[in-house]
């Protein structure tokens, strides 16, 4: 075991699947002799061969479409988009064909593309390069989506992404690629595409977060432990589905809950699961659902970003008003 | 088919020949500085041609300062422009007030020209949205995505054709990797359907990022690929400022004269990184490759001309520089001096009148803000 970064830990989880399977192949904007913009695909290029991991001309949609027809000829592809900003040049891709394809074959046909794909905000990045744009795939069926916390599930998760025979989105969250290290296994493990993790357990209320506001949901729960409030922490970690099994279970236990997301509060995924938990969980619940998000404003330009981004004193507010409700 | 019969049609012949008409890209002033075209040379003023370098000596040193101030950590994201100056300012300064100008990130510099402050592009970088406020009303704010503003072009150049504005065109400019999105092709095909005046520029720099520009397309030129669009189109040296200013005037001329858009692929070079976000060239580019682009250094060979012709001398462009380094570090205040962007304004921008829910939010922060 070795302390990784989040980005290591994904290097190392894509370096895995192009070992075992000589039919994954890498490609994208900058992804080959650069390493990728962030370096997260740095020395794959050397190792596998520019057969495996190459460059593509400068267009989303071109790549969505090499995707798509590579895993028509028997291949598994690892797409980057280089911002997830930019899936927008390929939403036609992702959203009208990709995610319909296995259907639309009457399920004869797999289409296992793995899209990769960094956002999230808080580094002081050009517009469209840090928005949560999750809101418009985890509304698309047929397409798994996932996003890692911490190192040890971004390894985990991207190779089970690329193992998965359905398309995933894999997001990549920017500001924790190299503001985290955590003992990841040099070896090969995957951490399953559909479950949730309880990251902190507690019996007073529930906080579900995800990505970068994983982290914030445990400051803050530090910060209520300070005054006997005990937190539990939910990591989704997988946006579509959502494993409503483990926040149920929680909520059996807490009675209270707060859903959290970076995204504005008209997008994201929160609504989703604050809608879950009002139909199934209501009875459960001893006070209404707690919701933190960014306003509903266009995501903004770097220097105002941290005071839009939901912080753990956001968090904190919020749980102690839903806690003493 | 038996063999060495002739075939109904050679598509080998085609391919070689189909950069035939591009084997001459447009010069005036070649990179010893070495006048080529005289007669064209002879058509501008010691006036203008002084103008010309002081531009490009204003866009080198507007370069150095930025690099420095982001040394300092005082600017955002910013796109390093030197190597490119004959190109930028060569097309620019062939524009009017009233024609609208669609740039990309690494036009700043075109933009200041155009209509807006050099504190104003500082905002911008910093990400402060009044940096996109600007004075002339001609204009788009830089564009980030790769391709976008040469679909808007062709909605730019059809509003004007519309409204029968006789002297007035749009402009655009794009990097090679830009030729490449569906966006270029879409903008260019729409802008000659309509026969719309616009001028549609490549700068081609070598690179995208780390990718050159030969994995892009194998397309000898880019500029060729605007045949399949309808467009008459020229490849220009990106580093004779003359040459780019001359070709830009003929296109803004023949796209106000209503024959439709133009292209110009503009070869010229990035001699810094890709931007201030920890682009590191030595990872993809060598010194060898470099060397040739920076021995054909706009700056120098028109340096070279203007002091042939005693119009020009160091001690002159030493003091030039020392002034527009001032004024880089007034605006520099300037920017740092606004007001810091306030959650609540910039939600009463989200939409002309705000959503039950904006509303909502934006008494939440102001009464967080008036803490
Ligand atoms: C739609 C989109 N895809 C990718 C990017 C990321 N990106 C920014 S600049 C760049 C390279 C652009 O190269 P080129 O068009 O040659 O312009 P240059 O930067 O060289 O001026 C890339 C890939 C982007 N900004 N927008
Ligand atoms: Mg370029």
């Amino acid at each position: 075991m070795a302390k990784m970064t989040y980005i290591k830990a994904i290097t190392s989880g894509l370096d895995q699947v192009l070992s075992d399977d000589p039919k994954t192949l890498i490609f994208g904007e900058d992804v080959g002799k650069n390493g990728g913009v962030f370096r997260t695909t740095v020395d794959l290029q050397d190792k596998f061969g520019e057969d495996r991991v190459f460059d593509t001309p400068l267009a989303e949609s071109g790549i969505l479409g090499l995707a798509i027809g590579l895993s028509l000829t028997g291949w598994r592809p690892i797409p980057e988009i280089q911002f997830m900003g930019f899936t927008f040049e390929a939403m036609d891709g992702i959203v009208g064909q990709l995610a319909r394809d296995h259907y639309r074959f009457g399920g004869q046909k797999n289409f296992p593309v793995t899209i990769r794909t960094p956002f999230g905000g808080g580094t002081h990045t050009a517009e469209m390069h840090a928005d949560n744009l999750e809101n418009y795939f985890v509304s698309t069926p047929g397409l798994r989506v996932v996003t890692a916390s911490n190192p040890y599930d971004a390894k985990g998760l991207v190779i089970s992404a690329v193992e998965s025979d359905d398309p995933v989105l894999f997001m990549e969250n920017l500001k924790l690629y190299r503001s985290m290290k955590d003992e990841v296994p040099d070896d090969k493990y995957t951490v399953p595409l559909d479950s949730a993790k309880v990251v902190r357990e507690g019996t007073d209320i529930t906080l579900v977060a995800y990505s970068a506001e994983v982290n914030e949901a445990l400051t803050a729960a530090d910060a209520l432990a300070k005054d006997n409030i005990s937190a539990e922490v939910i990591d989704l970690r997988s946006l579509s589905p959502i494993d409503t099994d483990t926040i149920y279970a929680s909520i059996d236990k807490t009675h209270k809950v707060v859903v959290i997301q970076e995204a504005q509060r008209m997008a994201g995924v929160g609504a989703v699961v604050a809608s879950d938990i009002a139909e199934d969980k209501i009875m459960s619940l001893d006070a209404p659902i707690g919701r933190v998000a960014a306003p509903d404003s266009v995501y903004p330009f770097a220097q105002a970003e941290n005071d839009w981004i939901p912080n753990s004193d956001d968090i904190e507010a919020k749980a102690r008003e839903i806690f003493n409700y | 088919m038996a063999n060495g019969s002739k075939q109904i049609v050679d598509f080998a012949k085609i391919k070689a020949t189909m950069a035939d008409p591009y084997k001459h890209p447009v010069q005036v002033i070649n990179g010893d500085g070495k006048v080529v075209d005289p007669d064209t040379l002879a058509k501008y003023s010691d006036d203008q041609l002084v103008d010309f370098m002081k531009k490009m000596v204003w866009e080198r040193t507007l370069h150095e300062q930025t690099m420095n101030f982001s040394r300092q950590g005082r600017l955002g994201f910013y796109a390093p422009t030197a190597g490119e100056e004959a190109s930028e300012m060569g097309s620019v300064t062939a524009f009017k007030d009233q024609d609208f100008l669609l740039p990309a990130y690494r036009d700043l510099p075109q933009m200041i020209q155009h209509g807006t402050t050099v504190a104003k592009g500082f905002l911008w970088s910093k990400g402060h949205v009044s940096g996109n406020q600007y004075e002339n009303p001609n204009m788009l704010f830089p564009q980030i995505i790769i391709g976008a503003q040469y679909a808007e072009t062709a909605g730019v150049a059809l509003g004007i054709q519309k409204n029968g504005d006789k002297d007035r065109v749009a402009f655009v400019y794009t990097g090679d990797g830009g030729t490449s999105q569906g966006d270029w092709y879409e903008g260019i095909n729409f802008t000659s359907a309509y026969q719309a005046p616009a001028v549609f520029f490549v700068q081609n720099n070598g690179w995208a990022i780390s990718v050159p520009r030969k994995k892009q397309t194998a397309a000898e030129t880019l500029a060729q690929k605007a045949v399949a669009m309808g467009v008459p189109s020229v490849q220009v040296d990106g580093m004779d400022i003359v040459a780019v200013h001359e070709v830009a005037k003929a296109a803004r001329d023949f796209a106000v004269a209503g024959n439709g858009p133009v292209v110009i692929e503009t070869l010229t070079y990035r001699y810094g990184a890709h931007s201030s976000a920890g682009d590191d060239p030595s990872r993809y580019r060598t010194d060898e490759e470099t060397k040739p682009w920076f021995d054909a250094d706009p700056l120098i060979r028109m340096r070279k001309v203007l002091t042939d012709k005693g119009v020009w001398s160091q001690d002159q462009e030493d003091k030039l520089v020392d002034q527009y380094k001032d004024e880089f570090k007034d605006a520099m205040k300037e920017a740092e001096a606004a007001p810091a962007q306030k959650v609540s304004d910039f939600l009463k921008w989200t939409y002309n009148v705000p959503t039950p829910a904006v509303k909502k939010q934006i008494a939440e922060f102001e009464a967080k803000e008036s803490k």
